[in-house]
């Protein structure tokens, strides 16, 4: 059983340092701030996320506390981290921020344009 | 242009919510574990903080009609009242004193003239935080 349990931390804990690792990747090798926003909010958010159920499940099962401030903790970032994103490249992109020269469309140009008309 | 952000504020009613459960919990949890009175004011000025930054100022206030300033008073008040309480027993300023209650729902807890100080601690904070953050947005001072 300790074994088990202990494989599922190692296992938790490794694929939230993987995915952390290429949030950092994603972060360098992405073209423009629409495509880091995208690496930076999901790939992150599952990296933490996975740390964070290794972090609980280490203390309930091997230290014998059950933390029920990760629990908050892992629903809060869950739904803020995307948020986050979100935001950031509705600035970017009300702020004037060019996507990259390989975008084929633009959806929300139109309603921009229509709204910005409008006015 | 009126930008619809729909989203943010639609999590923002949701988040605050999380916020201040979390900060009551600090508050409750300072004696025996990382937390307490200070923590506590910061991390409900900060949730009042995202309220302000999501919603229009106005709308804020109509919900929240608190004056800060007058939180910030109270929260001195209560501080160094329970400081002058301890006078009034004949001890030293600022004794503490503890005892055991039993309470219906929650069974054996402790209760201190602690908690008092720091809930004039956290008013504190909290009216102070909010009273810069809030005259610094408005800008023109009133």
């Amino acid at each position: 059983m300790t074994i088990l349990i202990n494989s599922v931390i190692i296992l938790s804990l490794l694929l939230g340092t993987f995915f952390i690792v290429m949030t950092a990747v994603g972060l360098v090798r992405f073209p423009d701030a629409y495509t880091r926003a995208h690496a930076a909010s999901k790939s992150a958010t599952l990296g933490v996320l996975f740390i964070l159920i290794g972090v609980f499940i280490y203390f309930w099962q091997i230290e014998g506390t059950y933390n029920s401030r990760i629990i908050l903790g892992i629903v809060f970032i869950f739904i803020t981290g995307p948020i986050g994103g979100h935001i950031m490249a509705r600035a970017a992109y009300f702020s004037g921020v060019k996507p990259t020269e390989r975008t084929v469309r633009d959806d929300l140009k139109e309603e921009y344009e229509r709204k910005k008309r409008s006015l | 242009m009126r930008i619809n952000d729909v989203i943010l504020r639609t999590v923002v009613r949701f988040v605050v919510f999380i916020i201040l459960t979390l900060a009551i919990y600090l508050f409750f949890a300072g004696h025996y574990s990382p937390g307490g009175g200070f923590i506590g004011g910061l991390v409900i000025a900060s949730a009042f903080v995202l309220l302000y930054v999501t919603f229009d100022i106005e709308k804020v206030k109509k919900g929240i009609p608190v004056d800060f300033k007058k939180v910030a008073a109270l929260g001195v008040f209560l501080a160094v009242g329970t400081g002058f309480g301890s006078v009034l027993f004949g001890v030293d300023f600022l004794t503490q004193a503890a005892k055991k209650f039993h309470i219906p729902l929650l069974g054996e807890k402790e209760l201190g003239t602690v908690m008092l100080f720091e809930l004039g601690v956290a008013l504190t904070v909290v009216g102070v935080v909010m009273t810069i953050i809030v005259s610094i947005a408005e800008g023109d001072g009133d």
